[in-house]
């Protein structure tokens, strides 16, 4: 019995928008896909990040600034039997950054269908520059290893597990980030971050699915995650779809999420080069953010209209709160050390349109 | 790279598990319900795929979000 299936023909296009902390990204994403025969589905994709970030970091030891990042990635699918093997590589560019990856997985259905085991491997390939110095070059190796089981629990109930091993090795660091020192019991300065050179980190997530008798379906998921540089972090998230009226579909969210600081920050260190490794990045302090999630998706041409089979017109909007433990707000003034905590608020917006063919 | 090993051999292990005959306890005719696209994790892929991008890049945790992945592309 063969009932591994292909990704439906779909091509999407997206404009998204965040706002928050001084940041606004916006831009365009587009992803299209079609089968070629019974057996190859081959999909493109194309994101543009167009941001003007006049963030904490950048008001507190740099100038505001404007750039754009763009991916451009392309898939392939292959399935045989109940076995699908899967390959991707996308390319992102920005004025200082350029990320290479390439992805292979190879996923089966067991047990009748019942279990679809998947196994991934993700190599990648970052340079690192710096605006305003065309020689600083820095390159940085990823891998990823993935591995995730998916299973049939009831006729109404999914479970699926998944873990990933992420290593990193060469230029962590980002080029333009400070830490700060104090100088005297009442000033500080500024010093560049010193990172090691590799990290490692493994995540697990398990999650659930459940379909509810009058047609509507709740979801739960939890990320535990932790890495070599002393982060640990917890990731829940708790969501509930509703279709109404035969054309709608509404979905809530909730997800929170909490870290521990990593071994080597300190939002103010008692003196110069006061350890070997010193951060100051803010996703590496003790933080936690709380987002509140809703989506609401319009299907039309039902029946089919000219060459599509159906589309959808949807719109999404999420609303994240950021809380900072030990990450100080410098633009506040006062006696170092005793700033008040950072937190800000952003808003993440999602207008996309979907037809399948 | 012991955790590799048990990684790798965890998934070789459930692979060739696959041999054995187990009779599925939920009938390829009682699915309607799970192939509802509302029972999908990933209904919209280039949608949540932008969210993953959004929280992992302020967000010390990466991984296991679900989807092909492929790394983040940002510093």
């Amino acid at each position: 019995m063969q009932s591994a299936i292909l990704p439906e023909d779909r091509a999407d296009i997206l404009y998204h928008s965040y706002d928050g902390g001084g940041v606004e990204i916006n831009g365009p994403s587009i992803l299209v896909r079609k089968k070629i025969g019974n057996s190859l589905s081959v999909s493109g994709n194309y994101y543009v990040d167009s941001i003007t970030s006049a963030s904490i970091d950048v008001v507190a030891t740099a100038s505001p600034y404007s750039e754009e990042r763009n991916e451009t990635g392309l898939s392939m699918d292959y399935l045989h039997d109940n076995v699908t093997l899967s390959s991707a590589f996308s390319y992102s560019k920005e004025n200082d950054f350029t990320a290479k990856t390439l992805h292979l997985g190879v996923s089966q259905e067991i047990f009748g269908g019942m279990t679809t085991v998947s196994l991934g491997y993700s190599r990648g390939w970052d340079e690192v520059g710096l605006r305003g110095d065309p020689t600083f070059s820095k390159d940085v190796d990823r891998q990823n290893y993935r591995l995730s089981v998916s299973q049939v629990l009831s006729k109404n109930m999914l479970m699926e597990a998944a873990m990933e091993a992420i290593t990193d090795e060469g230029y962590l660091n980002n080029p333009y980030r400070r830490v700060r020192y104090l100088t005297a019991p009442l000033t500080f300065a500024y010093q560049n971050e010193v990172y090691p050179n590799t990290r490692t980190s493994t995540a697990l997530t398990l999650r659930t699915k459940y379909y509810l008798p009058y047609h509507a379906a709740l979801h739960g998921e939890y990320r535990y995650f932790q890495d070599t540089w002393g982060i640990k972090a917890h990731t829940f998230e708790v969501g509930y779809t509703h279709p109404f009226k035969k054309h709608w579909i509404i979905d809530l969210k909730v997800r929170g999420y909490s870290q521990n600081k990593a071994d080597f920050y300190n939002d103010l260190f008692p003196f110069i080069n006061a350890q070997n490794f010193l951060a100051r990045d803010k996703e590496l302090s003790t933080f936690s953010n709380l987002t509140l999630g809703v989506g609401v998706s319009y299907e039309f041409a039902q029946d089919g209209w000219y060459f599509i089979d159906k589309g959808t017109l949807n719109f999404s909007i999420n609303h994240i709160r950021f809380n900072y433990d030990d990450f100080r707000n410098v633009t506040a003034g006062g006696t170092p050390g005793t700033e008040p905590l950072y937190k800000f608020n952003a808003n993440v917006m999602q207008l996309f349109l979907s037809v399948w063919y | 790279m012991d955790k590799l090993a048990i990684f790798t051999m965890a998934g070789i292990f459930l692979l060739l598990s696959g041999c054995n005959k187990i009779e599925p306890w939920v009938k390829p005719y009682e699915r309607d319900h799970l192939a509802d696209p509302i029972m999908s994790f990933t209904r919209d892929p280039v949608s949540s795929s932008y969210l993953h991008h959004v929280f992992q890049a302020r967000e010390s945790a990466r991984g296991a979000e679900g989807g092909q992945g492929g790394g983040c592309g940002c510093n």
